[in-house]
Parts: C-alpha cells; sequence; structure tokens
C-alpha cells in the first residue's frame, strides 16, 4: 500500500474528483428536497385520502419499496428513453432517487401521522380548530419531531444510493475516483478514499440532525 | 406512443431470472446469518465497560452505516487482492454484506438489549446461573424474540440489497436481467418483469416473516 | 451450636458518594424470619441485595452459612471470587423479587426448572418433578405451562416463590414482594409465604405489610438512614417502641 503515491494520484486528479464530489452532492440534495416534497403528499394521502386515491398511492409506495434503489434506477435509464422521455443518465438517475425518497418519506409521515394519539385530534376538535388549522398548529409540529431522525436515516441512504448512478455512467464521486484507479491501479487506496468521503458527508448529516433534533426537542 | 409488448424474449429466460432471485435469497439468507453473530457481539461489544472495546464497536458501526454499500463491494472484490486477501465472487459479496448487516444489526441488538428489564438478568444470578449463562438462556433469547420485526425489514432490505451483486457479475437476479435488456431490447418488458418479481418476492417473504414472528413471538 | 445462616459484619455500600448503608450487623439462625421495615431509602433493599451480592459491598463481612460472600480474605487484603464461585453463592440464597422477573419466554415449570437443571446440574425428569412438587405447594401446578404473561401479578410471584424455594436454598429473601401487586392479590401471596415460614424456612424480607410482619417475624428490625434504628421481637418493637421515629413511620403506616 503506498499512501503517499495514493495522495499524489487523488491531488493530480482533484478537479475531476472535485467535480464527482459536487455532482455527488447536487443530486443527493436534489432528490431528497424534489423526493420530501413528494413523499409529504404521499404520506398525506396515505393517511388521510379517501379510500381510492389512497389504495392507488399504497400501490406507488409498496411497489417502490419492494424493488431494489438499483433496479429502479436502472429501469428509469432504460424504461424512459425507449417511451420517448428522452432523459441523461443524469436526469434519470435524479428521477429514480426522487422516487426512492419519496416512497421513504411518505411512509414516515403516515408513521408520524398516525402515531399522534387520538386524543389530541379529538382536544383540537373541541377548541374549534378546522382540519386545517389542526393539522397545522397541532399534529404536524408534533409530527415533525418524529419524523426528524428517520429522515435523517433516509437522507443517508440517498447519499449511498447515488453511488449506484455509477453504473450507468453518471460520473459522480465514486465513478470519478475509479476513473482514477482505471490509470493508477490504487483500487486499494482509492475504493478507501472514495468510502471516506462518503463516511464524511453522511457523517455531517447525522450530526446536524442531531443537532436539529435536540434544538426542536419538546422540553421534557 | 406506439409500443407493441413483446414479452417472448422475457419468457424465454424466466429459468434465469428464477434462478438470480433464489441466489439473491441465499445470499442474504447466509449474510444475515452471519451478519446475526457479527452484530451480537459488537452490541455486547458496544455495552462493554471497557472504553477501547466500546470505541471500537461504535467506530465499526458508524463507519460501516456511512460507506456506500457499492464502495464496499468494489472495496472487497477489486481492492483487498491487493492486501493478499483474494476472495471469489461470492465469498466477496457475502463477506461484505456480512460485515455491512453486521453494523445495522448491531444498533438493532443494542437497543433490544437496552431495552430489556435489569431483573431479568439479576433473576438469572439469583438462581445461580453465571453472566454467560444468564445471557445464554436468558437476555439473548428475549432480546431476539423482542427485535424479530426489525429483524424482517433487516432482512427485506438486505435481499434488495443482493442486487448490487449484479455489480462484480454475481449471476443473480439483476445480472440477468441486465444481460436480457442488453441482448433482446425489450427494455420495458424485463424491468417490468423484473420488478414484480422483487416486490412479489420482497412481499411474500414479509408475509412469511410476520407468521414466523407471531410463532415466535413471546405469549401473553 | 453451628455456624449461623446468616452472618452480617460492619456492612457499609456507598453508590458514588452516597452511603446507603453505615455498618450494619445482623445474625440469623436456622429457622428465624425477620422483616426489615423502615421508609424508603433507609437502605432494606439494599441490605437484602448484598446478601446474594447482587450488590458489592466496600466494607464489612457478609456470610452465608460461615461462608464469605462475594471476597475472600487472605492477610488482610481482600479479592473479589471468580464469577463461577460467586454464581455457586447466589444459589445457596433463594431470592423473590419485588417485579417477580419471571423469565417471559419460559412457561410456569420451565422457569422453575431452569436453576435446578443449569445450577444444580439435575436432569429434566428429575427437575420437572421437584419443580411439580413446588408448584403445587405454592398453588399454582395448574397454570404450569403458562407463560408469565398469561398469569395475573399475584400468580406471578407465586411461581417466582417457587423457582426461588425449589433451589432448596438455605436463606430465602423476600424483596417487597407484594408491593407492586393489585391489592386483592396480595394476600393470596402472603399466604404462600406464612406457609412457607411455618415449615421452618430461614427467611429475611423487606416489606410494608406491618401487620404481615408482625405476625410473620420472630424478629422486626427498623432501618432509618442506613444504620438499624431499632429491633427485637415484632410484639415488643410494634406495640412499644423505643423512638419517635419508628413511631411516626408505624403511624403513617397505618399499623
Amino acid at each position: 500500500m503506498d499512501i503517499l503515491q495514493a495522495l499524489d494520484a487523488v491531488w493530480a486528479a482533484r478537479w475531476p474528483i472535485l467535480e464527482g464530489i459536487q455532482h455527488t452532492l447536487f443530486i443527493s440534495i436534489l432528490s431528497i428536497i424534489m423526493g420530501t416534497i413528494l413523499g409529504v403528499g404521499v404520506g398525506l394521502i396515505l393517511t388521510y385520502g379517501n379510500r381510492w386515491i389512497r389504495f392507488l398511492v399504497r400501490l406507488y409506495s409498496d411497489f417502490l419499496r419492494g424493488t431494489p434503489v438499483f433496479v429502479l434506477i436502472l429501469a428509469c435509464f432504460y424504461i424512459l428513453s425507449v417511451v420517448g422521455i428522452q432523459l441523461t443518465a443524469y436526469q434519470a438517475g435524479i428521477f429514480a432517487l426522487t422516487l426512492f425518497c419519496s416512497s421513504h418519506v411518505g411512509e414516515i409521515v403516515r408513521g408520524a401521522l398516525q402515531a399522534i394519539p387520538a386524543g389530541q385530534t379529538e382536544a383540537a376538535k373541541s377548541i374549534g380548530l378546522t382540519f386545517r388549522k389542526m393539522f397545522v398548529s397541532v399534529l404536524f409540529p408534533q409530527a415533525l419531531r418524529q419524523i426528524l431522525p428517520t429522515w435523517v436515516n433516509t437522507a443517508t441512504e440517498i447519499v449511498k444510493a447515488s453511488t449506484l448512478l455509477s453504473i450507468i455512467g453518471v460520473v459522480e464521486l465514486l465513478l470519478s475516483v475509479q476513473q482514477v484507479i482505471s490509470r493508477t491501479f490504487l483500487s486499494l487506496e482509492l475504493y478507501f478514499f472514495a468510502g471516506f468521503v462518503f463516511f464524511l458527508i453522511n457523517f455531517a448529516i447525522e450530526k446536524v440532525g442531531r443537532l436539529v433534533e435536540r434544538k426542536i426537542a419538546i422540553p421534557t | 406512443m406506439d409500443y407493441n409488448f413483446n414479452f417472448a424474449a422475457v419468457w424465454r429466460d424466466f429459468d434465469l431470472l428464477l434462478v438470480g432471485l433464489w441466489l439473491g435469497f441465499v445470499l442474504a439468507v447466509i449474510s444475515i446469518a452471519i451478519g446475526c453473530l457479527i452484530g451480537l457481539l459488537v452490541a455486547f461489544g458496544m455495552l462493554s465497560k471497557n472504553k477501547a472495546i466500546r470505541w471500537t464497536s461504535a467506530s465499526y458501526v458508524s463507519a460501516i452505516r456511512n460507506t456506500p454499500i457499492l464502495v464496499l463491494i468494489l472495496f472487497t472484490y477489486f481492492a483487498l487482492p491487493q492486501l493478499g486477501i483474494r476472495l471469489g465472487k461470492i465469498e466477496s459479496f457475502i463477506a461484505t454484506l456480512s460485515i455491512y448487516s453486521g453494523a445495522y444489526l448491531t444498533e438493532v441488538f443494542r437497543a433490544g438489549l437496552v431495552s430489556l428489564p435489569t431483573g431479568l438478568r439479576e433473576a438469572g444470578l439469583s438462581i445461580g446461573l453465571t453472566e454467560f449463562r444468564t445471557k445464554l438462556y436468558l437476555t439473548i433469547p428475549v432480546m431476539f424474540r423482542n427485535v424479530l420485526p426489525s429483524l424482517s425489514n433487516n432482512f427485506i432490505s438486505l435481499f434488495k440489497d443482493t442486487s448490487l451483486a449484479a455489480a462484480i457479475a454475481v449471476p443473480e437476479l439483476t445480472f440477468y436481467a441486465r444481460k436480457i435488456n442488453v441482448e433482446s431490447f425489450r427494455v420495458i418488458e424485463t424491468w417490468m418483469v423484473v420488478s414484480m418479481l422483487y416486490v412479489a418476492a420482497c412481499y411474500i417473504i414479509a408475509a412469511v416473516l410476520r407468521q414466523v414472528e407471531t410463532r415466535l413471538a413471546i405469549p401473553r | 451450636m453451628s455456624s449461623p445462616i446468616l452472618e452480617i459484619q460492619n456492612l457499609h455500600k456507598r453508590f458514588g458518594k452516597f452511603e446507603v448503608l453505615k455498618g450494619i450487623n445482623l445474625t440469623m439462625q436456622q429457622g428465624d424470619v425477620i422483616s426489615l421495615i423502615g421508609s424508603s431509602g433507609s437502605g432494606k433493599t439494599t441490605l437484602l441485595r448484598c446478601v446474594n451480592f447482587l450488590e458489592d459491598y466496600e466494607v464489612g463481612l457478609v456470610a452465608v452459612a460461615g461462608e464469605q460472600i462475594g471476597y475472600v480474605e487472605k492477610n488482610g487484603k481482600r479479592t473479589r471470587l471468580s464469577e463461577k464461585k460467586i454464581a455457586r453463592q447466589r444459589a445457596m440464597t433463594g431470592m423473590a423479587f419485588q417485579h417477580f422477573n419471571l423469565f417471559p419466554h419460559m412457561t410456569a415449570i420451565r422457569n422453575v426448572m431452569l436453576g435446578l437443571i443449569k445450577t444444580r446440574g439435575m436432569s429434566k425428569d428429575e427437575a420437572r418433578s421437584v419443580a411439580e412438587k413446588w408448584l403445587e405447594r405454592v398453588g399454582m401446578l395448574d397454570r404450569r405451562d403458562h407463560f408469565p404473561g398469561q398469569l395475573s401479578g399475584g400468580q406471578q410471584q407465586r411461581v417466582a416463590i417457587a423457582r426461588a424455594i425449589a433451589m432448596n436454598p438455605q436463606l430465602m429473601l423476600f424483596d417487597e414482594v407484594t408491593s407492586a401487586l393489585d391489592p386483592e392479590l396480595v394476600n393470596e401471596v402472603l399466604e404462600v409465604i406464612l406457609d412457607l415460614a411455618k415449615d421452618g424456612m430461614t427467611m429475611l424480607l423487606v416489606t410494608h405489610e406491618m401487620q404481615f410482619a408482625h405476625d410473620v417475624s420472630n424478629k422486626v428490625i427498623f432501618m432509618h438512614d442506613g444504620k438499624i434504628g431499632e429491633e427485637g421481637p415484632p410484639k415488643q418493637l410494634f406495640k412499644k417502641p423505643k423512638s419517635d421515629r419508628l413511631a411516626t413511620f408505624l403511624k403513617n403506616s397505618k399499623f
């Protein structure tokens, strides 16, 4: 193992690697944001929607959660182009990650809303709140605190899943490092390096999540 | 959109898909079995009185959970041979998945152990059992049955993760899917059938595991 | 006279900075039934837990049947006994807990059999017949195949007592065994203990049931602030308390 040589190789390829990191972050953040917005909708429908739409959304969510995210990425990449939606691998990848994220966030939101004791709804109704007011000022704030820890987990899952885009040719962090490996054959050092960078990103997300969690915790 | 569905290519190789699905299932079973042993050991490590053991255990969990599994798979298969650790595709994948699931199961077991009433251990000691036997006959069996639902979830997500074995050409379902996809160009059909297979498999596994859970649940 | 069943000399125990036991002396002979009373935090339960070494202790001596519990003394230096030896010593005493602590994944009879097989080295058949005998004694034989979660609190406690006593201990320890029970279930458990006492079982009890302590014990110890406040036969202690503290305690306990 030659660490100096590896550092040298990383340094020589610093610009492509930095670009890879940038793409990883961009892909992840965009997928998480869009997936969360979509997922909140999924969660609300699963909790409050009428029977039929709930059934459809349940199918959507179960299907997405039953399919490995890798298969989802491959399917989006291949199928979309065949049906005439011209997306680049990059876009198709973000699309797949967004779907994946939305189904997970949907379940988290549903779980959190359903975990709120029925007494809360009754108390809110008894002081005359409409559903909307009740949701905004009673239910959602309580659900949020339950959602956050699991949502942070999902965020790290998305960052990790973004590596799978390397297989359909998106030059994110992993593929940019693999390109360096194919030139230098320093697979041990460079895979370790890639893993370490991902670790740092996710570790940071986790720490920030903890911090926010503590900030918004209900004092007991 | 004009698309004529033609499933012939997929049906022709349907037996391959089933063989691949079965291999994925077997890989997941072996990995979670080894992962359980690792997880149990490290969970006790995390609760150890010794600071160094606690730190090492926590580092393992944090490092593995925050690193993308694809990076771990590639690292084990392509990079470890540089250290003289040469594993076949399947062995290498099982090793990775075991270590990966071990980190997640550590958290499951640790939480399970912590939530046991202290009286359980004390009652064991009071009838003259040693600490080791108290763990063997009392704390571990009770904890294990309490965490079965989390264990089931972990198994299902592990089963989905076996799709990544395709990245190092282990012939499981996703591997064959890509092969059929490339050979036949029946893109939509292939990926529809493959995702349905995964969804159905997950559904059946979940149903069976729920049965097992009720069977093994501590009667009350 | 043979050595006493339990001998405690100058026992001190602290949790961090807080000294819970401040020099306890206590001797129990075969057949003695001693009740420990006192307000919570007075050290009763800790004293009991030192006897089977669920708590270790810093200073003093605890000896069961002439054998020091938990430590070996050599040239004034004490070392902790091995895990195995401590386990063997613990089996010399039986303990019933406030929260029963039955093994939730085992049926009533399995609960009783486990220690017999694993600690006493009995065969399964032997253990089963001993377990049946004791389950019958506590009136639980008809529930032998029920799991703890399927039993009432009083029933669980009776099984727990059978589990402890089936090990044929030299001394039984009862730690507030009725405190967690609904009032209507208290008596069935107390009757079992009373029955065992009549049989000559040596027992050390922590209890809040003053009437019961009065009826069952030949000696009552009032603990206060980690020390023995007052001790004596129940009649004397309950009817003519010497200290104001005990008098107040008894008044508040509605005796």
